[in-house]
Protein backbone atom coordinates (compact mmCIF):
# COMPACT_ATOMS: atom_id res chain seq x y z
CA UNK A 1 0.00 0.00 0.00
CA UNK A 2 2.98 2.13 1.29
CA UNK A 3 4.53 1.67 -2.25
CA UNK A 4 0.66 2.33 -4.21
CA UNK A 5 0.42 5.59 -2.29
CA UNK A 6 3.85 7.11 -2.97
CA UNK A 7 3.15 5.75 -6.64
CA UNK A 8 0.52 8.09 -6.93
CA UNK A 9 2.16 11.16 -5.05
CA UNK A 10 5.53 10.95 -7.46
CA UNK A 11 3.02 10.94 -10.29
CA UNK A 12 1.20 13.96 -9.64
CA UNK A 13 4.56 15.57 -8.86
CA UNK A 14 6.08 14.28 -11.76
CA UNK A 15 3.59 15.41 -13.95
CA UNK A 16 3.42 18.73 -12.55
CA UNK A 17 7.18 19.67 -12.06
CA UNK A 18 6.61 19.02 -16.41
CA UNK A 19 10.13 17.38 -15.96
CA UNK A 20 11.35 17.68 -19.69
CA UNK A 21 12.62 13.68 -19.45
CA UNK A 22 9.65 12.92 -18.84
CA UNK A 23 7.52 15.06 -21.31
CA UNK A 24 10.07 13.97 -23.79
CA UNK A 25 9.20 9.97 -23.15
CA UNK A 26 5.57 10.60 -23.14
CA UNK A 27 6.21 12.80 -26.75
CA UNK A 28 8.13 9.86 -28.24
CA UNK A 29 5.51 7.28 -26.94
CA UNK A 30 3.01 9.08 -28.75
CA UNK A 31 4.68 10.04 -31.68
CA UNK A 32 5.43 5.93 -32.28
CA UNK A 33 1.90 5.18 -31.36
CA UNK A 34 0.16 7.88 -33.45
CA UNK A 35 2.00 6.83 -36.59
CA UNK A 36 1.86 3.46 -36.51
CA UNK A 37 -1.39 3.41 -36.04
CA UNK A 38 -2.14 5.80 -38.67
CA UNK A 39 -0.06 3.66 -41.22
CA UNK A 40 -1.82 0.38 -40.08
CA UNK A 41 -5.11 2.26 -40.42
CA UNK A 42 -4.78 3.14 -43.85
CA UNK A 43 -3.78 -0.69 -44.71
CA UNK A 44 -5.76 -2.26 -42.46
CA UNK A 45 -9.02 -0.35 -42.66
CA UNK A 46 -9.83 -0.80 -46.90
CA UNK A 47 -7.90 -4.32 -47.21
CA UNK A 48 -9.66 -5.59 -44.28
CA UNK A 49 -13.31 -4.33 -46.06
CA UNK A 50 -12.59 -5.45 -49.53
CA UNK A 51 -11.76 -9.01 -47.52
CA UNK A 52 -15.13 -8.40 -45.19
CA UNK A 53 -17.18 -7.56 -48.82
CA UNK A 54 -15.40 -10.66 -51.04
CA UNK A 55 -17.51 -13.12 -49.60
CA UNK A 56 -16.74 -16.30 -51.91
CA UNK A 57 -13.28 -15.12 -51.88
CA UNK A 58 -11.05 -18.33 -53.29
CA UNK A 59 -8.80 -19.00 -50.97
CA UNK A 60 -10.46 -17.26 -47.70
CA UNK A 61 -10.45 -20.50 -45.44
CA UNK A 62 -7.17 -20.10 -45.35
CA UNK A 63 -6.55 -16.84 -45.28
CA UNK A 64 -9.16 -15.46 -42.26
CA UNK A 65 -7.56 -18.06 -40.28
CA UNK A 66 -4.14 -16.54 -40.67
CA UNK A 67 -5.64 -13.15 -40.13
CA UNK A 68 -6.69 -14.06 -37.05
CA UNK A 69 -3.61 -15.65 -36.42
CA UNK A 70 -1.21 -12.36 -36.97
CA UNK A 71 -3.89 -10.55 -34.76
CA UNK A 72 -2.60 -12.85 -31.78
CA UNK A 73 1.07 -12.41 -32.77
CA UNK A 74 3.41 -12.30 -30.12
CA UNK A 75 5.12 -8.65 -30.04
CA UNK A 76 8.22 -9.91 -28.91
CA UNK A 77 8.44 -12.49 -31.62
CA UNK A 78 7.31 -9.45 -33.86
CA UNK A 79 10.14 -7.59 -32.30
CA UNK A 80 12.77 -10.35 -33.11
CA UNK A 81 11.71 -10.61 -36.57
CA UNK A 82 12.14 -6.56 -37.06
CA UNK A 83 15.70 -6.73 -35.68
CA UNK A 84 17.14 -9.07 -37.75
CA UNK A 85 14.59 -7.27 -40.87
CA UNK A 86 16.91 -4.24 -40.10
CA UNK A 87 20.06 -5.26 -38.32
CA UNK A 88 23.25 -5.00 -39.96
CA UNK A 89 23.31 -7.96 -41.87
CA UNK A 90 19.57 -8.12 -42.53
CA UNK A 91 18.22 -7.64 -46.07
CA UNK A 92 17.07 -3.62 -45.52
CA UNK A 93 19.68 -3.22 -42.79
CA UNK A 94 20.72 -0.13 -45.36
CA UNK A 95 17.57 1.58 -44.05
CA UNK A 96 19.86 2.32 -40.45
CA UNK A 97 16.45 2.30 -38.85
CA UNK A 98 17.81 -0.15 -36.18
CA UNK A 99 17.54 1.39 -32.52
CA UNK A 100 15.60 4.70 -33.89
CA UNK A 101 12.09 5.38 -33.77
CA UNK A 102 11.41 4.40 -37.46
CA UNK A 103 11.95 1.17 -36.50
CA UNK A 104 9.98 0.85 -33.51
CA UNK A 105 7.30 2.41 -35.61
CA UNK A 106 8.02 -0.43 -38.13
CA UNK A 107 7.81 -2.80 -35.44
CA UNK A 108 4.19 -1.23 -34.01
CA UNK A 109 2.35 -1.11 -37.02
CA UNK A 110 3.71 -4.92 -38.15
CA UNK A 111 1.62 -5.33 -34.48
CA UNK A 112 -1.62 -3.62 -35.00
CA UNK A 113 -2.15 -4.22 -39.01
CA UNK A 114 -3.94 -7.58 -38.16
CA UNK A 115 -5.75 -6.09 -35.68
CA UNK A 116 -7.41 -3.66 -37.73
CA UNK A 117 -7.55 -6.07 -40.74
CA UNK A 118 -9.56 -8.81 -38.84
CA UNK A 119 -11.01 -6.51 -37.05
CA UNK A 120 -12.83 -4.73 -39.83
CA UNK A 121 -13.13 -7.63 -41.83
CA UNK A 122 -15.30 -8.91 -38.78
CA UNK A 123 -17.04 -5.78 -38.58
CA UNK A 124 -18.13 -5.49 -42.23
CA UNK A 125 -19.49 -8.77 -42.05
CA UNK A 126 -21.56 -8.28 -39.27
CA UNK A 127 -23.36 -5.84 -41.61
CA UNK A 128 -26.72 -7.35 -43.20
CA UNK A 129 -25.92 -9.27 -46.08
CA UNK A 130 -29.02 -8.28 -47.65
CA UNK A 131 -27.77 -4.87 -47.46
CA UNK A 132 -25.72 -4.84 -50.28
CA UNK A 133 -28.94 -6.25 -52.53
CA UNK A 134 -30.78 -3.21 -51.31
CA UNK A 135 -28.26 -0.79 -52.17
CA UNK A 136 -27.52 -2.11 -55.57
CA UNK A 137 -31.49 -1.85 -56.04
CA UNK A 138 -31.46 1.71 -55.40
CA UNK A 139 -29.11 2.70 -58.15
CA UNK A 140 -25.56 2.01 -56.36
CA UNK A 141 -22.41 0.91 -58.40
CA UNK A 142 -20.26 -1.67 -56.46
CA UNK A 143 -18.23 0.83 -55.15
CA UNK A 144 -21.08 2.72 -53.39
CA UNK A 145 -22.01 -0.42 -52.16
CA UNK A 146 -18.69 -1.14 -50.31
CA UNK A 147 -18.61 2.21 -49.27
CA UNK A 148 -22.18 2.39 -47.87
CA UNK A 149 -21.19 -0.64 -46.14
CA UNK A 150 -18.03 0.17 -44.51
CA UNK A 151 -19.54 3.31 -43.17
CA UNK A 152 -22.77 0.70 -41.64
CA UNK A 153 -19.82 -1.02 -40.10
CA UNK A 154 -18.41 1.92 -38.09
CA UNK A 155 -19.38 0.95 -34.61
CA UNK A 156 -16.77 -1.96 -35.27
CA UNK A 157 -13.87 -0.34 -37.68
CA UNK A 158 -14.03 1.89 -34.63
CA UNK A 159 -13.80 -0.85 -32.13
CA UNK A 160 -10.38 -1.86 -34.23
CA UNK A 161 -9.23 1.47 -34.10
CA UNK A 162 -9.09 1.54 -30.35
CA UNK A 163 -7.86 -2.24 -30.23
CA UNK A 164 -5.45 -1.43 -32.28
CA UNK A 165 -4.07 1.94 -30.22
CA UNK A 166 -4.62 -0.19 -27.03
CA UNK A 167 -2.00 -2.82 -28.28
CA UNK A 168 0.52 -0.22 -29.51
CA UNK A 169 0.37 1.89 -26.71
CA UNK A 170 0.80 -0.75 -24.15
CA UNK A 171 3.52 -2.83 -25.93
CA UNK A 172 6.81 -3.54 -24.59
CA UNK A 173 8.55 -6.15 -25.97
CA UNK A 174 9.36 -5.23 -29.54
CA UNK A 175 10.10 -1.58 -28.94
CA UNK A 176 12.69 -2.82 -26.30
CA UNK A 177 14.31 -5.01 -28.93
CA UNK A 178 13.88 -2.46 -31.91
CA UNK A 179 14.00 0.24 -30.23
CA UNK A 180 16.72 -0.03 -27.03
CA UNK A 181 15.14 2.33 -24.30
CA UNK A 182 18.30 4.41 -25.57
CA UNK A 183 17.35 7.80 -23.13
CA UNK A 184 16.15 10.51 -25.02
CA UNK A 185 16.39 8.61 -28.53
CA UNK A 186 14.57 5.80 -27.85
CA UNK A 187 12.58 5.04 -24.57
CA UNK A 188 9.26 5.36 -24.06
CA UNK A 189 6.76 4.94 -21.23
CA UNK A 190 6.73 1.16 -21.28
CA UNK A 191 10.69 0.56 -21.73
CA UNK A 192 11.08 3.68 -19.00
CA UNK A 193 8.94 1.49 -16.33
CA UNK A 194 10.96 -1.97 -17.11
CA UNK A 195 14.20 -0.11 -16.52
CA UNK A 196 13.29 1.83 -13.59
CA UNK A 197 11.29 -1.28 -12.04
CA UNK A 198 14.49 -3.19 -12.97
CA UNK A 199 16.07 -0.52 -11.09
CA UNK A 200 14.31 -0.87 -7.67
CA UNK A 201 12.46 2.49 -8.27
CA UNK A 202 8.97 0.94 -8.12
CA UNK A 203 7.51 4.37 -7.09
CA UNK A 204 8.78 6.05 -10.39
CA UNK A 205 7.52 3.11 -12.76
CA UNK A 206 4.24 3.19 -11.06
CA UNK A 207 4.42 6.61 -11.65
CA UNK A 208 5.12 6.18 -15.14
CA UNK A 209 2.07 3.48 -15.40
CA UNK A 210 -0.27 6.06 -14.30
CA UNK A 211 0.40 8.45 -16.73
CA UNK A 212 0.52 5.73 -19.63
CA UNK A 213 -2.95 4.56 -18.52
CA UNK A 214 -3.88 8.11 -17.97
CA UNK A 215 -2.91 8.92 -21.60
CA UNK A 216 -4.58 5.60 -22.95
CA UNK A 217 -7.89 6.83 -20.89
CA UNK A 218 -7.79 10.14 -22.36
CA UNK A 219 -7.20 8.89 -26.51
CA UNK A 220 -10.03 6.27 -25.25
CA UNK A 221 -12.19 9.07 -24.25
CA UNK A 222 -12.38 10.75 -27.40
CA UNK A 223 -12.61 7.64 -29.38
CA UNK A 224 -15.94 6.80 -27.33
CA UNK A 225 -17.16 10.10 -28.15
CA UNK A 226 -16.69 9.44 -31.86
CA UNK A 227 -18.52 5.70 -31.13
CA UNK A 228 -21.55 7.82 -29.63
CA UNK A 229 -21.57 10.59 -32.38
CA UNK A 230 -21.96 7.69 -34.91
CA UNK A 231 -25.29 6.00 -33.26
CA UNK A 232 -23.27 3.49 -31.28
CA UNK A 233 -24.76 3.34 -27.46
CA UNK B 1 -47.26 1.64 -75.79
CA UNK B 2 -44.22 -0.27 -75.15
CA UNK B 3 -44.61 -2.77 -72.19
CA UNK B 4 -42.70 -1.96 -69.42
CA UNK B 5 -41.24 -5.33 -69.71
CA UNK B 6 -41.01 -8.86 -72.77
CA UNK B 7 -39.56 -11.63 -70.85
CA UNK B 8 -38.61 -14.24 -73.03
CA UNK B 9 -37.79 -18.32 -72.52
CA UNK B 10 -36.42 -17.04 -69.46
CA UNK B 11 -35.56 -19.33 -67.00
CA UNK B 12 -33.17 -19.17 -64.07
CA UNK B 13 -31.50 -22.11 -62.15
CA UNK B 14 -29.31 -22.48 -59.29
CA UNK B 15 -27.58 -25.84 -60.45
CA UNK B 16 -29.72 -27.42 -61.02
CA UNK B 17 -33.02 -26.75 -59.44
CA UNK B 18 -33.99 -24.08 -61.84
CA UNK B 19 -36.53 -21.61 -59.39
CA UNK B 20 -38.25 -19.52 -62.72
CA UNK B 21 -39.21 -20.89 -65.73
CA UNK B 22 -41.64 -18.17 -67.78
CA UNK B 23 -41.95 -19.08 -71.79
CA UNK B 24 -43.56 -15.53 -71.91
CA UNK B 25 -44.77 -12.69 -70.26
CA UNK B 26 -45.62 -9.33 -70.85
CA UNK B 27 -45.92 -6.78 -68.23
CA UNK B 28 -47.45 -3.28 -69.57
CA UNK B 29 -46.48 0.05 -68.63
CA UNK B 30 -48.43 2.04 -66.03
CA UNK B 31 -49.88 -1.29 -64.75
CA UNK B 32 -50.21 -2.51 -61.30
CA UNK B 33 -49.37 -6.26 -61.94
CA UNK B 34 -49.66 -8.30 -58.76
CA UNK B 35 -48.27 -11.84 -58.40
CA UNK B 36 -49.31 -14.00 -55.62
CA UNK B 37 -48.46 -18.00 -54.79
CA UNK B 38 -47.21 -19.55 -51.98
CA UNK B 39 -43.51 -19.34 -50.52
CA UNK B 40 -40.91 -20.77 -52.52
CA UNK B 41 -42.79 -19.83 -56.12
CA UNK B 42 -39.62 -18.31 -57.38
CA UNK B 43 -41.52 -14.70 -57.15
CA UNK B 44 -38.66 -12.95 -55.21
CA UNK B 45 -36.25 -14.19 -57.86
CA UNK B 46 -38.63 -13.00 -60.47
CA UNK B 47 -38.26 -9.76 -59.06
CA UNK B 48 -34.75 -10.00 -58.50
CA UNK B 49 -34.63 -10.55 -62.33
CA UNK B 50 -36.73 -7.26 -63.20
CA UNK B 51 -34.63 -5.17 -61.23
CA UNK B 52 -31.37 -6.69 -62.99
CA UNK B 53 -29.55 -7.67 -59.90
CA UNK B 54 -29.14 -11.02 -61.26
CA UNK B 55 -28.91 -11.83 -65.14
CA UNK B 56 -31.28 -15.05 -66.21
CA UNK B 57 -29.81 -18.04 -66.72
CA UNK B 58 -31.35 -18.48 -70.15
CA UNK B 59 -33.64 -15.87 -72.12
CA UNK B 60 -34.63 -12.43 -72.80
CA UNK B 61 -35.41 -9.46 -70.82
CA UNK B 62 -36.67 -6.21 -72.86
CA UNK B 63 -37.21 -3.51 -70.99
CA UNK B 64 -38.96 -0.59 -72.36
CA UNK B 65 -38.84 -2.07 -75.97
CA UNK B 66 -34.69 -2.45 -75.42
CA UNK B 67 -32.89 -5.87 -74.82
CA UNK B 68 -31.30 -5.79 -71.29
CA UNK B 69 -27.95 -7.80 -71.37
CA UNK B 70 -25.95 -8.87 -68.42
CA UNK B 71 -23.71 -5.55 -68.59
CA UNK B 72 -26.89 -3.64 -67.89
CA UNK B 73 -26.67 -0.20 -67.99
CA UNK B 74 -26.60 2.38 -64.26
CA UNK B 75 -29.00 4.62 -66.00
CA UNK B 76 -31.46 1.19 -66.73
CA UNK B 77 -31.04 0.07 -62.94
CA UNK B 78 -31.64 3.72 -61.71
CA UNK B 79 -35.06 3.98 -63.46
CA UNK B 80 -36.39 0.82 -61.67
CA UNK B 81 -35.80 -0.34 -57.57
CA UNK B 82 -37.72 -2.57 -55.55
CA UNK B 83 -39.26 -2.12 -51.90
CA UNK B 84 -38.33 -5.59 -50.28
CA UNK B 85 -40.27 -6.90 -47.20
CA UNK B 86 -37.44 -6.10 -44.75
CA UNK B 87 -37.02 -2.15 -45.03
CA UNK B 88 -33.07 -2.73 -44.50
CA UNK B 89 -32.29 0.87 -43.37
CA UNK B 90 -28.73 2.60 -42.53
CA UNK B 91 -28.23 3.11 -39.16
CA UNK B 92 -28.80 6.87 -39.64
CA UNK B 93 -31.73 9.10 -39.59
CA UNK B 94 -34.84 8.77 -41.72
CA UNK B 95 -34.53 11.28 -43.45
CA UNK B 96 -30.57 10.44 -44.67
CA UNK B 97 -32.51 7.00 -45.47
CA UNK B 98 -34.80 8.31 -47.58
CA UNK B 99 -32.03 10.81 -49.24
CA UNK B 100 -29.59 7.79 -50.07
CA UNK B 101 -30.78 7.05 -53.68
CA UNK B 102 -30.61 10.68 -54.54
CA UNK B 103 -26.76 10.39 -53.37
CA UNK B 104 -26.09 7.44 -54.93
CA UNK B 105 -27.21 9.77 -57.70
CA UNK B 106 -24.81 12.55 -57.30
CA UNK B 107 -25.40 16.06 -55.49
CA UNK B 108 -28.57 15.97 -53.43
CA UNK B 109 -31.05 18.25 -54.92
CA UNK B 110 -32.14 21.31 -52.58
CA UNK B 111 -36.29 21.17 -52.89
CA UNK B 112 -38.59 19.80 -50.74
CA UNK B 113 -39.00 15.96 -52.35
CA UNK B 114 -37.98 14.41 -49.59
CA UNK B 115 -40.04 16.60 -46.65
CA UNK B 116 -42.96 15.73 -49.32
CA UNK B 117 -42.78 12.33 -49.32
CA UNK B 118 -42.27 12.02 -45.39
CA UNK B 119 -45.04 14.26 -45.32
CA UNK B 120 -47.69 11.58 -47.25
CA UNK B 121 -46.29 8.77 -45.78
CA UNK B 122 -47.22 10.01 -42.21
CA UNK B 123 -43.59 10.30 -41.19
CA UNK B 124 -43.32 14.31 -41.25
CA UNK B 125 -42.33 14.53 -37.08
CA UNK B 126 -39.26 11.85 -37.93
CA UNK B 127 -36.88 13.44 -40.01
CA UNK B 128 -34.42 13.47 -37.69
CA UNK B 129 -35.54 10.87 -36.16
CA UNK B 130 -32.78 7.57 -35.70
CA UNK B 131 -34.13 4.73 -37.68
CA UNK B 132 -33.96 2.57 -34.75
CA UNK B 133 -36.48 3.96 -32.72
CA UNK B 134 -38.69 3.34 -35.68
CA UNK B 135 -41.80 0.85 -35.43
CA UNK B 136 -41.85 -2.10 -38.34
CA UNK B 137 -44.74 0.18 -40.06
CA UNK B 138 -42.76 3.48 -39.86
CA UNK B 139 -39.93 1.74 -41.13
CA UNK B 140 -41.48 0.14 -43.69
CA UNK B 141 -42.83 3.55 -45.21
CA UNK B 142 -38.92 5.07 -45.21
CA UNK B 143 -38.41 2.52 -47.10
CA UNK B 144 -41.16 2.68 -49.59
CA UNK B 145 -40.44 6.90 -49.08
CA UNK B 146 -36.83 6.03 -50.19
CA UNK B 147 -37.73 4.32 -53.13
CA UNK B 148 -40.40 6.79 -54.44
CA UNK B 149 -38.16 9.86 -54.41
CA UNK B 150 -36.00 9.04 -57.10
CA UNK B 151 -38.49 8.49 -59.38
CA UNK B 152 -38.50 5.57 -60.71
CA UNK B 153 -40.39 4.49 -63.65
CA UNK B 154 -40.29 1.01 -62.48
CA UNK B 155 -41.43 0.10 -58.81
CA UNK B 156 -40.90 -3.85 -58.08
CA UNK B 157 -42.53 -4.27 -54.42
CA UNK B 158 -41.46 -7.62 -52.81
CA UNK B 159 -44.06 -8.64 -50.35
CA UNK B 160 -43.88 -4.80 -48.73
CA UNK B 161 -46.56 -5.58 -46.17
CA UNK B 162 -45.33 -8.73 -44.91
CA UNK B 163 -45.28 -8.27 -41.34
CA UNK B 164 -47.50 -5.08 -40.88
CA UNK B 165 -51.08 -4.12 -39.48
CA UNK B 166 -53.76 -3.17 -41.36
CA UNK B 167 -52.92 0.39 -40.94
CA UNK B 168 -49.73 0.53 -42.01
CA UNK B 169 -51.20 -1.83 -44.77
CA UNK B 170 -54.25 0.17 -45.74
CA UNK B 171 -51.20 3.35 -45.98
CA UNK B 172 -49.13 1.75 -48.49
CA UNK B 173 -51.33 0.36 -50.47
CA UNK B 174 -53.04 4.15 -51.23
CA UNK B 175 -49.19 5.75 -52.18
CA UNK B 176 -48.87 2.47 -54.20
CA UNK B 177 -52.21 3.20 -56.25
CA UNK B 178 -51.95 7.12 -56.08
CA UNK B 179 -48.16 6.41 -57.61
CA UNK B 180 -49.29 4.64 -60.62
CA UNK B 181 -52.55 6.79 -61.35
CA UNK B 182 -50.81 10.21 -60.98
CA UNK B 183 -47.00 9.02 -62.20
CA UNK B 184 -47.79 5.81 -64.38
CA UNK B 185 -45.24 4.43 -62.34
CA UNK B 186 -45.13 0.35 -63.44
CA UNK B 187 -45.69 -1.61 -60.38
CA UNK B 188 -44.88 -5.03 -59.60
CA UNK B 189 -45.88 -6.51 -56.39
CA UNK B 190 -45.75 -9.97 -54.83
CA UNK B 191 -47.62 -11.04 -52.27
CA UNK B 192 -48.52 -14.00 -50.45
CA UNK B 193 -52.37 -12.38 -49.66
CA UNK B 194 -54.43 -12.52 -52.74
CA UNK B 195 -56.54 -10.15 -51.64
CA UNK B 196 -54.26 -7.62 -51.54
CA UNK B 197 -53.75 -8.41 -55.46
CA UNK B 198 -57.02 -8.26 -55.80
CA UNK B 199 -57.27 -4.25 -54.24
CA UNK B 200 -54.15 -3.18 -56.13
CA UNK B 201 -53.39 -5.18 -59.48
CA UNK B 202 -54.93 -4.95 -62.43
CA UNK B 203 -53.58 -7.92 -63.92
CA UNK B 204 -52.61 -10.83 -61.47
CA UNK B 205 -50.79 -13.87 -61.36
CA UNK B 206 -50.47 -17.14 -59.91
CA UNK B 207 -46.62 -18.30 -59.66
CA UNK B 208 -45.97 -22.04 -58.69
CA UNK B 209 -43.05 -23.76 -58.43
CA UNK B 210 -41.05 -21.28 -61.01
CA UNK B 211 -43.86 -21.26 -63.54
CA UNK B 212 -46.83 -18.87 -64.56
CA UNK B 213 -49.72 -21.04 -63.53
CA UNK B 214 -52.30 -18.22 -64.70
CA UNK B 215 -51.91 -14.64 -65.79
CA UNK B 216 -55.16 -12.80 -66.07
CA UNK B 217 -57.40 -9.18 -65.33
CA UNK B 218 -57.58 -8.92 -61.68
CA UNK B 219 -61.55 -9.56 -61.91
CA UNK B 220 -61.34 -12.86 -64.19
CA UNK B 221 -58.13 -14.22 -62.13
CA UNK B 222 -60.77 -13.91 -59.38
CA UNK B 223 -64.44 -14.51 -60.26
CA UNK B 224 -63.42 -16.63 -63.11
CA UNK B 225 -60.25 -18.61 -62.77
CA UNK B 226 -59.54 -20.69 -65.81
CA UNK B 227 -57.03 -22.76 -63.96
CA UNK B 228 -57.57 -25.96 -61.48
CA UNK B 229 -54.68 -24.55 -59.29
CA UNK B 230 -55.73 -21.24 -59.37
CA UNK B 231 -59.35 -21.93 -57.98
CA UNK B 232 -57.92 -23.78 -55.42
CA UNK B 233 -54.92 -21.38 -54.75
CA UNK B 234 -58.20 -19.24 -54.17
CA UNK B 235 -60.33 -21.22 -51.94
CA UNK B 236 -57.02 -21.73 -49.53
CA UNK B 237 -56.07 -25.19 -50.07
CA UNK B 238 -52.41 -25.97 -50.57
CA UNK B 239 -50.78 -25.81 -53.98
CA UNK B 240 -47.23 -27.00 -55.12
Amino acid sequence: MQTLRRAFADALELLWSMDSALLEIVGLTLQVTLVALTIALLLGIPIGAAIGLARRLPGRAFLVPLIYTGMGLPPVVVGLFTYLLLSNQGPIGGLGWLFTPAGMIMAQTIIAFPLVLGLTMAAVQSVDPDLPIQMRALGATRRQVALTTLVESRIGVTAAVVAAYGSIISEVGAVMLVGGNIEGETRVLTTAIVLETRKGNFALALALGIILLGLAFLTNLVFHRLQVRQGGP
Amino acid sequence: MTPAYELNGIRHCYGERCVVDVPELKINAGEVFGIVGPSGAGKSTLLRLLNFLEAPTEGQIHHQGVLVTSDVSLETRREITTVFQRPMLLRRSVAANVRIGQRIRGPVPKDDTVDGWLGRLGLGGLADAPVRTLSAGEAQRVALARALVVNPSVLLLDEPTGNLDPYNVGLIEEIVRAECAERGTTIVIVTHDPFQARRLANRTALMIGGVMVEVAETNHFFSDPQQPKTAAFLRGDLVF
